[in-house]
């Protein structure tokens, strides 16, 4: 009964921080940037007038366009739960794993460069043919990272890779490093923060992500906007419980070890926002054919993790 | 200290560090930025010495660490950046191969090393099969560089990274005197020398960086 309680917990903190973790990055960038910025709860307010906001449906658009909001939404929202965040021990654990995490990913962003397509605008065209070039690195290099880690771990789930790192059995590997800086790397263009794609541009010919949800507007918009928060909160999450999972409740503990895992991620999460601020005001975005320099580079380092742990581990 | 799997994982880390400012000059497009991840890569090799010091119990790579970081770090990219200026180089960096397949040759000559490396039999000697991987992976990387670039700047830059390579090795190696890394310092810094006298004389013959056009001045060409 209580994993029961806690999963559900889970699953909607997922969803209910995903706002936060945004609003947070942006409030720092602007103090950066010298601005004085909004609160860290804006976009809890932005997502609530979008709600009340009645949606406009250009004539062309299909069926598909309807659907792509919630298919979107609800497959981020369950990619997010397969994540450990304050305990290891959830329901999900059994059914998912990280090549999960990834499919479901592919699903939300195929339907979105479809939906993108669909309204027949020129910009929603240009945002949806991007996405899948930056796709098409980046999920293999997000895959190659997961083999690498998968095959030191001799698993794939997120829950028993934490409990594997905790045990200790894992050190100061050099495949390990490698893998971190691709995810990384991974991480920046999957949920399309700055040397990638800008999230708070205005600019059509410079925009991805926002060119493809351009035609949406009311509680579609809310929908979209919250899963690509909750995009890069799950990439944080993902971070943080493949390399720095200290401090997370395992099966068995005490329902006060449950608080201490929830207050440890939470300070990881705002503690890796406020890093991805400070790198987003520090680095210029990047020109869109070296895009494929950068995921190559990411691919390249996934790849040398995976090559590197044949000599360590002498496989 | 003692010789934990802690000390070698993190000297192993380190290397990797190395081998990764090697790709970093194969990625960078700019001359100062290529210049400047060299320096990068010098840092982080006087760090390897540091640590292997400290592991080994081997005082005078503490030495030798201080030479890489003051010559190497310091003072060879300080002399390439004025060469730079001084000769009014085109500040992008011009490629044989594009950047993308390089960099897959890059991944392949890693594969290669740890193929060669993997047989070997690591009882027998005072050297991790790791430390000889990343350490003929940084040299392969060098070398590659040297032969991918037009320019004479950043084959020389090349040049100097394969040498990263071979003192990643030496000071991975355990007993390794003193007064061979000290020649190798020396002699890098006397090849910097003369390399800089012969681009002032390669650009006032061809008014240009570009080797390609000493082919014609070979006498084998036609």
């Amino acid at each position: 009964m209580i994993p029961l309680l806690w999963g559900i917990l889970h699953t909607l903190l997922v969803v209910a921080a995903a706002p936060w973790a945004t609003g947070l990055t942006r409030r720092v960038k602007a103090r950066l940037q010298g601005r004085r910025g909004a609160s860290c709860w804006q976009p809890y307010r932005d997502l609530w007038r979008l709600l009340q906001k009645d949606s406009v449906i250009a004539d062309s658009a299909s069926w598909l366009f309807h659907i792509t909001p919630y298919v979107v939404f609800v497959a981020v929202w369950l990619a997010a739960t397969i994540l450990p965040t304050l305990t290891t021990d959830m329901i999900m654990t059994p059914a998912a794993d990280l090549i999960a995490l990834v499919a479901l990913l592919g699903v939300a962003r195929f339907f979105t460069a479809l939906a993108g397509l669909d309204a027949g605008t020129a910009f929603g065209g240009l945002g949806a043919s991007r996405e899948m070039f930056i796709a098409s690195l980046g999920e293999p290099a997000m895959l190659m990272v997961t083999f690498s880690l998968s095959v030191l771990a001799h698993t794939t789930s997120p829950a028993h890779l934490v409990e594997f790192v905790l045990a200790g059995h894992v050190g100061l590997e050099v495949s390990v490093g490698l893998a971190m800086g691709a995810l990384l790397m991974v991480a920046l263009a999957e949920s399309g923060r700055i040397p990638i794609d800008n999230p708070a541009t205005h600019l059509e010919l410079t925009m991805v992500h926002e060119a493809m949800v351009l035609e949406y507007s009311g509680r579609h918009l809310a929908l979209m906007e919250a899963a690509a928060m909750m995009r890069q909160l799950l990439f944080l999450s993902l971070i943080i419980c493949l390399f720095l999972p200290w401090g997370i409740a395992r099966p068995g503990d005490a329902a006060p070890w449950l608080l201490v895992g929830l207050a440890a991620w939470i300070a990881k999460v705002a503690a890796l926002s406020v890093v991805l601020a400070a790198y987003e005001s520090w680095i210029a975005k990047m020109r869109l054919f070296r895009i494929a320099d950068f995921l190559g580079g990411a691919l390249l380092l996934a790849l040398l993790a995976t090559i590197f742990l044949y000599v360590s581990e002498a496989l | 200290m003692a010789h934990t799997p802690f000390a070698y994982n993190l000297a192993h880390l380190i290397g990797a560090t190395v081998l990764m400012m090697g790709f970093g000059l194969l990625y960078q497009r700019r001359m100062t930025a290529v210049i400047r991840t060299y320096a990068l890569q010098a840092m982080a090799l006087a760090l390897a010495a540091a640590w292997q010091a400290a592991i080994q119990d081997a005082p005078h790579l503490y030495a030798t660490a201080l030479i890489i970081l003051l010559f190497k770090g310091m003072a060879v990219p300080a002399a390439l950046q004025w060469l730079v200026r001084r000769l009014g180089i085109h500040r992008t960096v011009e490629t044989a191969l594009g950047i993308g397949p390089t960099l897959m040759a890059g991944v392949g000559l890693v594969a290669l090393s740890i193929v060669l490396v993997m047989p070997m039999d690591i009882a027998a000697t005072a050297i991790t099969r790791e430390s000889v991987a990343l350490a003929m992976s940084v040299v392969l990387l060098g070398l590659l560089m040297m032969i991918t670039r037009r320019n004479a700047v950043t084959q020389v830059v090349g040049f100097m990274s394969l040498e990263n390579g071979l003192l990643l090795a030496a000071v991975g190696a355990h007993g390794m005197p003193l007064v061979v890394e000290l020649s190798i310092a020396f002699s890098v810094l006397v090849a910097m020398a003369l390399f800089g006298i012969f681009f002032f004389r390669i650009r006032e013959r061809f008014d240009s960086l570009e080797l390609s056009y000493l082919e014609t001045s070979r006498g084998d060409s036609q």
